[in-house]
């Protein structure tokens, strides 16, 4: 099984390097040939705005939104990915393409500026102990529909959730060298 | 609990940053349009680098107003400048709340033996560098990215090219020596054994490096790509050009596809005017930005 890391702008390498960390054969996904050879893509942290427009013209937007449609891909988004897949972003610039996969409202920035990124400690639902969360003007998710799991939040709002085989963390595990969190995305697209 | 600006959140910040065009503005107006054009942040400044090497003077950080404007304007992150070792121009930046603060040879040094203690802000700096040894010192003073400082204002990428071969060689270098070798490497450079000990083991600069100071098209973009940068700063490049929108759509396009003669040669067609630019021959010493704070 081979998971995809999409390798637009953003920190894909850390990504591509705690898969194979988990033991498993990681590729960086910039065109259609290489993501029809994935059953799973981790979207990256990055610029929401640079990686959509980005995906749009490149066409990876459209085969991306049906094949979790017909269900042969799993997604996993941390931070500016998490902004792509929600259906629905509160504060987001008119016009940018995003994916709208999962059926969550979210809030960009929404802890602040730069200044106000952070490191914490939190729980997952998942797992017994708690998971280091680094967060980097990251955002919230404000609103989840009914067939969302809520996995993790924080005082300010949830910061990780499930739909079916969509996983999203405001969050950046791929900044620690906790590998739970993409161990649990192996394991959503093993379920495929 | 929370624990702010530590290392990794800023370090972190110029990681999500890896694989974008960074650009320089000067109005609100410029701004949106790097922001459409798929920039991932944008530096806020009063004049760019070819006008502040026209004006000459003493060139100093950027109104607050400007900077403020700007950051109401954009919803990417907005970076700004401050003087080398101008530890208050800093601690306006950090108040603003701008996002980045690069300590730039760009505007003038207020201090020409020391730079800012980086550490002691939550706000993340970037660096310019000529070197391995120049970068390491900067990082050791808490720089959180690197950039080559390349020379700034010209439209000539050959400084940067320079800059940026040099560091990658130097770290060849470093990943083949042995320990004692590594500690003359090290006394030499100016910096400690264990920084020079972390780039042997993961075989590159401990913080993120951009290429900077000179690059005025896709193509030079690509170049710097390929020769190892992890992401692009525009200065005078795309505000200076004839079509600034088209031009900096295109640097955005050819600095993700940097592998793609097909793309590259699709997006460089037809951008009209370039910024004329400068050779580096002409420039008398006291013009060459790249010497301040090394």
């Amino acid at each position: 099984m081979k998971i995809g890391v999409l390798s637009v702008q953003g920190a894909v390498s850390e990504h591509l390097k705690m898969l194979r960390l988990c033991g498993i054969e990681a590729l960086p996904v910039r065109e259609q040939n290489s993501l029809s050879k994935v059953k799973g893509l981790i979207i990256p942290g990055g610029e929401s705005t640079t990686i959509g427009k980005l995906i749009e013209e490149a066409g990876l937007a459209r085969t991306i939104k049906e094949r979790t449609r017909n269900g042969s891909l799993a997604v996993f988004g941390t931070c500016a990915g998490m902004v792509l897949m929600a259906g629905e972003v509160s504060d987001g610039l008119e016009n940018q393409p995003r994916l709208e996969l999962m059926n969550i409202k979210v809030k960009r920035n929404a802890f602040g500026r730069q200044r106000e990124s952070f490191e914490t400690n939190l729980e997952f639902n998942a797992f017994k102990k708690p998971l280091p969360g680094v967060f980097i003007r990251s955002p919230i998710i404000e609103e989840a529909g009914e067939e969302v799991d809520i996995l993790a939040s924080l005082p300010e709002g949830a910061v990780a959730a499930r739909q079916g085989s969509m996983l999203t963390t405001a969050f950046h595990p791929e900044l620690t060298d906790d590998l739970r969190v993409h161990q649990y995305f192996i394991a959503i697209c093993k379920e495929l | 609990m929370k624990e702010q600006g530590t290392f990794r959140v800023k370090k972190g910040m110029a990681q999500m940053q890896k694989g974008g065009v960074i650009m320089d503005v000067t109005t609100v107006e410029q701004a949106k349009i790097a922001e459409d054009a798929g920039a991932v942040a944008v530096m806020a400044l009063e004049r760019v680098p070819a006008d502040i090497r026209a004006a000459g003077g003493v060139a100093r950080m950027a109104d607050p107003v400007m900077i403020k404007q700007i950051m109401e304007a954009v919803t990417i992150p907005v970076m700004a400048k401050v003087r080398i070792g101008h530890i208050a121009e800093a601690q306006v930046m950090e108040e603003l709340g701008v996002d980045y603060i690069d300590e730039s040879e760009v505007l003038t040094p207020a201090d020409e033996q020391y730079h800012i203690n980086k550490h002691l802000f939550k706000v993340p700096f970037v660096c310019g560098a000529r070197d391995l040894g120049e970068a390491l010192r900067r990082i050791s003073e808490g720089a959180a990215m690197i950039r080559t400082k390349g020379e700034p204002g010209t439209g000539n990428v050959v400084e940067a090219v320079r800059h940026m071969r040099k560091v990658m060689d130097q770290i060849r270098q470093v990943v083949g020596k042995a320990d004692d070798e590594l500690v003359v490497m090290a006394k030499e450079m100016g910096v400690s054994v264990e920084m020079l000990e972390e780039v042997r083991k993961e075989g590159r600069l401990p913080v993120v490096n951009f290429a900077a100071g000179g690059v005025a098209s896709p193509a030079d973009a690509a170049l710097m790509m390929q020769l190892g940068s992890d992401g692009i700063f525009v200065g005078s490049g795309i505000f200076k050009a004839d079509n600034p929108q088209k031009v900096a759509e295109a640097i955005v396009k050819a600095t993700m596809h940097y592998n793609d003669p097909k793309l590259l040669t699709e997006v460089s067609k037809g951008l009209g005017q370039a910024m004329p630019g400068l050779e580096m021959a002409t420039l008398t010493d006291s013009d060459r930005m790249q010497e301040r704070g090394i």
